[in-house]
């Protein structure tokens, strides 16, 4: 059961606290996309063995939806940020470079 | 045979003696006995019956890896099979029963199994139960059925309880043997906290056993730790599971052990630990020789143990069978007691070390490069027929005895570091899989949190096996952020023992006849023969191994078996054993139980109910409760002697005639606020709801970004700024969440608050003709149409409540629904009732409100909708703004296939016959599709038996459906039939709507 750390509350709380919500930093396409955008934007996610970008809500606690970097494979928890972006922080990016040399997810790398 | 010692002993009080009983016989045992250390003192070797060939069976072990004497332990509600006679502590009127014979343990019909034990090879029921199909329901199952399983599940509910509790703590050691003291000891020293569990009832583990001095040692640490103020001991409490960072669940057994079944039963602890030192020690592995499995054949551990810590004697004469130096202590332990071993048979060509010596000077016939070519006999062992260890089995002599005690060498118990991805090594020349420290498992911050201790760790001699659980509890404490001294971790000694040599097979070069007969499982009952026709029939890997031959499966899940069975696949493969590699170790480390995993969740608090505050007054009236998420509601209230058919009849014709009365207080309901409350209510619904005026009421639809339609209610705008969303009762905590979802993450800069208020406010619907008039009664004026017209909304005083009345209906009838604070909700439906009596006024449930919005063909989440259905479906086209550029869904409604005009679309149905369309029917087509079934062209969305009509009523989804008016189509009943209806208007009642708009 994981341990995550709300960044809005700053509580760190049992999984059974929060719910996963899926990949993060989809960008919306509305009415007027391209079908390849649409389904894309809609269906079509990453599932790396490695470092993941996550969003997670604080379901029974403070409410608030986040968003969490992680590995999928070691289940280290790089960080947790705002859901309010759509880039994450620079000092976590260079955090998970600094230990998963080489990485790459979507742009981000 | 097997008996209790004059003397000795160190767990038992052999001042007093207790009963119990087994099999319905009454026994004796001292306190501090186990029920196989007592029964093995009353000479009772046959433990059970073996489960695929109904051999007989005795205890092969001292502790939790026993895969033979399995009983069903307690009566009634307090029964539960399957418990381990090691582990199971004795006390005054515990009743056992043994399992899987028939009819009697001593004599046993299914036996004869295993003389046909050649046609019952791995994968006998794969290759056997095959066909013809109609075989498996009538031939097979009823005889798989009947032969499977262990012991048999408890009759009654369980009478007793159990509990979770969460604990939080630096450092949980696990196993309380001397590495787990003296780790825990190493850790508690910085200042950490320091949680120690040990599964058995004593500290110390095999120390006290195996070492001179071990017992002192043991109460030294214990009497330290037991002072230290930042240590926690719990015994009988075992270490099940370590999960994702650091999370682990422990297993407190509370009355198992005593008369006395007061307070919870089982605890299960849920630990959050800093750091986990898993001091869980070493299992012996038994040897593959044939009749490895007679009763009387122990782990050759096993055996000093019931020696030493409860004097029993397993026989007289023991012939010890090994391949390592540690089987020689059970040799001296047998000969101090004054047992007779009249040889110790050491499979290696040169031998053992300082213990064989010492074994020789005590006058014992020691035999190298020896082993057993097989057991003599069958309920008990009379003899061993000793043969080359090198050779194919060709007997040298035959020595009576009435015990085995076999070493096959130790398998540290790597369980609790490989739930959570530590890896193993594989140890060539201690010939077992250790942990590997470089590759531990990691936690949130990708830090090592796992460490092993002692003879987990591999560090098998008492010495080795200390200085390494210090290190470990210095380690976990420097990792907790103390600072922790390794100054005392002592070097260890070189060893004066021998090393192993492994020994797969004894002998290695056995026949067919030795090897079908050399038992790897004897829980399951796999032979060194399976698992090599196994190997042969293609199975290399060792997990599709285990499942073809269930070697290492049901309660004991291999702790004996798992490594001599991959090291027989290995061979069989030509494959080194590290390639061939473990199955996975999963948690429970041993069986827990369901009441400990349920804890206190059952029965009435097994989940929260949700009450409306009428929820007494619907109790009193006699409401049959219909469950509705957490919520009851009141399906009907069904008066003397009435059926429900007939209750809701009743109430659907007086609301239609009269007035009735819902408690719709479980309608979700929820503010939307801000000033951009409007904009985001339009991208939330498909229609428009930013011009919707204050005062009034709109019903919308929302739909997810699929497209697909996910809820539907009435919108009143309070004032300017403010909103409030009635959503389906099912539906408020997922709307709500979805709302903040898109607020919070999509839209987060725009002005808007969302909360849900469903329980601040009790709903009441007044639905009927007489409506207007209980609501006047009751104080309110400028009721009338103009003043207060349909899909309005207006503050009333009511019987002096303040409430705020929305005149909208779900039911085709005059109708309001008012909201007041949830504390007047019971106020304002008993005074609603007292106004209406004169009116004839009624209480109406869940039911008549669904057939009353079908007879006024409104849609219901759930009914009409299934996930696949988008409001272009339901004729709900006039609900969709066209104006807009944008909603949710939107986009996804102009993919191909949400505008294909072959979607299946709403009509009403009408049986010709005027009968019930059975719910979920499908509409038949014209001829076949390609796997030869009817062609389906719809299916029955609702149906139900409409009182207000007198005949079936019902709503579909069916292809060109509204083109196809007055049609008459078919639909499949269940068990055969054809039933033909009429495809109608959705609306069967009040089409223009002269009855809601008075």
């Amino acid at each position: 059961m994981l341990l995550l750390e709300c960044p809005c509350c700053g509580v760190t709380a049992e999984e059974t606290e929060f719910h996963g919500g899926g990949e993060a930093h989809l960008k919306r396409f509305g009415p007027g996309s391209a079908d390849e955008e649409f389904e894309s934007y809609l269906f079509h996610r990453e599932n790396p063995r490695g470092v993941h970008f996550e969003r997670w809500r604080h379901v029974n606690g403070c409410g608030k939806w986040f968003h969490a970097a992680r590995c999928t494979q070691t289940l280290e928890v790089f960080g947790t940020y705002p859901a309010q972006t759509t880039r994450p922080p620079e000092d976590l990016l260079a955090k998970i470079r600094d230990k998963r040399p080489g990485w790459s997810w979507r742009d981000f790398a | 045979m097997s008996t209790r010692l004059a003397t000795g002993g160190r767990l038992i009080d052999r001042t007093r003696s207790i009963e119990f009983r087994f099999n319905g016989q009454r026994l004796s045992g001292h306190p501090g006995d186990t029920l196989a250390s007592a029964l093995l003192a009353g000479d009772r070797l046959l433990s059970g019956r073996s489960f695929k060939y109904h051999r007989p069976r005795g205890l092969v072990a001292s502790g939790a890896e026993e895969p033979n004497a399995l009983f069903g332990i307690g009566e009634g509600a307090r029964f539960e099979p399957n418990q381990r006679a090691t582990t199971q502590e004795l006390f005054d009127g515990l009743t056992a029963k043994s399992q899987n014979h028939w009819p009697s343990l001593e004599f046993d019909i299914g036996a004869v199994n295993t003389k046909l034990s050649r046609f019952f090879p791995a994968g006998f029921y794969y290759k056997t139960f095959m066909g013809p199909r109609a075989f498996w329901k009538h031939v097979y199952e009823p005889i798989i059925r009947q032969s499977a399983g262990l012991g048999q599940p408890p009759k009654e509910g369980d009478a007793d309880r159990y509990e979770h509790f969460y604990a939080y703590t630096d450092v949980l050691v696990v196993g309380g043997g001397i590495a787990g003291l003296t780790a825990a000891k190493a850790a508690a020293d910085s200042g950490a906290e320091v949680l120690l569990v040990e599964q058995t009832a004593h500290w110390g583990g095999r120390a006290p056993v195996d070492e001179d001095g071990g017992e002192a040692d043991v109460a030294a640490l214990v009497d330290a730790l037991e002072a230290m103020p930042n240590v926690r001991m719990r015994a009988r409490t075992m270490g099940a599971g370590v999960y994702d960072h650091g999370y682990v669940l422990a297993y407190e057994r509370l009355t198992d052990h005593t008369d006395a079944k007061e307070g919870p039963r089982h605890r299960l602890w849920r630990i959050r630990a800093g750091q986990v030192i898993t001091a869980t020690g070493a299992i012996e592995r038994p040897l593959s020789f044939a009749g490895n499995d007679v009763p009387g054949v122990m782990l050759a551990s096993a055996v000093r143990d019931y020696v030493v810590n409860w004097a029993v004697s397993p026989g007289d004469r023991t012939v010890v069978v090994t391949n390592n130096d540690d089987a020689y202590r059970t040799a001296l332990a047998l000969h101090k007691a004054g047992l007779s071993v009249p040889m110790i048979l050491d499979a290696r060509a040169g031998g053992g070390g300082a213990l064989a010596q010492a074994a020789r000077e005590a006058g014992i016939r020691v035999e190298n490069g020896k082993g057993i070519a097989k057991v003599q006999g069958g309920k008990r062992v009379t003899g061993v027929a000793i043969c080359a260890q090198a050779g194919e089995g060709a007997v040298l002599e035959t020595i009576p005895c009435d015990a085995v005690a076999m070493s096959g060498g130790w398998s540290p118990v790597v369980h609790l570091w490989s739930h959570c991805g530590g890896k193993l090594t594989w140890d060539e020349a201690q010939a077992m899989f250790r942990p590997d420290p470089d590759r531990a498992p990691t936690g949130h911050d990708g830090k090592p949190f796992v460490i092993t201790a002692g003879a987990a760790s591999g560090a098998m001699q008492a010495q080795a096996a200390r200085a390494d659980a210090a290190v470990a509890g210095a380690m976990a404490a420097e990792r907790t952020g103390r600072e922790a001294s390794r100054a005392d971790a002592a070097q260890p000694a070189s060893s004066d023992e021998h090393p192993i040599e492994p020994v797969w097979m004894m002998p290695q070069g056995a026949r067919y006849d030795l090897r079908s007969k050399a038992f790897l499982d004897y829980q399951n009952d796999v032979k060194v023969s399976d698992v090599q026709l196994a190997a042969r029939e293609g199975f290399e890997s060792v997990e599709h191994a285990k499942r073809y031959t269930t070697l290492g499966m049901a309660t004991d899940q291999g702790k004996l078996s798992n490594i001599n069975g991959l090291a027989v696949l290995s061979q069989s493969l030509s494959t080194p054993i590290p390639q061939v590699g473990t199955t996975t170790f999963r948690p429970p480390y041993t069986p827990i139980s369901m009441g400990a995993i349920a804890g206190e969740a059952r029965g009435e608090i097994f989940q929260p109910l949700r009450r409306t505050p009428m929820h007494r007054w619907h109790e009193d009236h006699g409401a049959h409760w219909e469950p509705v998420g957490h919520w009851r509601r009141p399906y009907c209230y069904p008066q003397d002697g009435e059926s429900h058919g007939d209750a809701v009849g009743r109430e659907i014709n007086q609301t239609r005639a009269r007035v009735g009365l819902l408690d719709a207080s479980t309608l979700g309901k929820i503010v939307v606020k801000g000033p951009d409350a409007g904009k985001f209510l339009d991208m939330l619904y498909t229609n428009m709801m930013s011009t919707l005026k204050p005062g009034k009421c709109r019903y919308g639809l929302m739909c997810s970004e699929n497209g697909f339609l996910i809820d539907d209610g009435v919108v009143a705008r309070w004032d300017e700024d403010t909103f409030l969303c009635h959503t389906t009762t099912g539906g408020a905590e997922r709307i709500h969440a979805h709302m903040e979802e898109w607020l919070q993450t999509e839209w987060w800069d725009w002005k808007v608050y969302v909360a849900n208020v469903t329980e601040q406010y009790a709903q009441i619907a007044v639905v009927g003709p007489k409506a207007r008039e209980v609501i006047e009664k009751l104080g309110a004026e400028g009721m009338d149409s103009q003043t207060f017209p349909f899909m309005a909304w207006e503050d009333r005083d009511l019987a002096g409540i303040r409430a705020r009345i929305y005149r909208i209906s779900f039911s085709g009838e005059l109708s309001y629904e008012i909201a007041v604070p949830a504390s007047q909700g019971l106020a304002l439906w008993e005074a609603l009732m007292d106004a209406g009596a004169e009116f004839g006024i009624t209480p109406y449930g869940t039911e008549a409100l669904h057939v009353m919005r079908a007879e006024k063909g409104f849609i219901m989440i759930g009914d009409e909708t299934d996930g696949t259905v988008i409001p272009q479906d339901l004729g709900l086209n006039w609900a969709i703004s066209k104006k807009k550029d944008d909603y949710l869904g939107k986009r996804a409604q102009a993919r191909s296939h949400m505008t294909d005009p072959k979607r299946w679309k709403l009509v009403g149905l009408e049986t010709t016959d005027g009968s019930v369309l059975p719910d979920g029917a499908y509409a038949v087509g014209q001829g076949v599709n390609a796997n030869g079934q009817a062609i389906t062209i719809g299916r029955v969305t609702s149906t139900y038996h409409s009182p207000t009509l007198g005949r079936g009523i019902a709503m579909g989804l069916v292809l060109n459906g509204p083109d196809r008016m007055g049609e008459v189509i078919e639909f499949g009943k269940i068990g055969g039939g054809r039933v033909s209806a009429k495809i109608v208007d959705p609306v069967f009642f009040d089409k223009d709507g002269e009855k809601q708009n008075v």
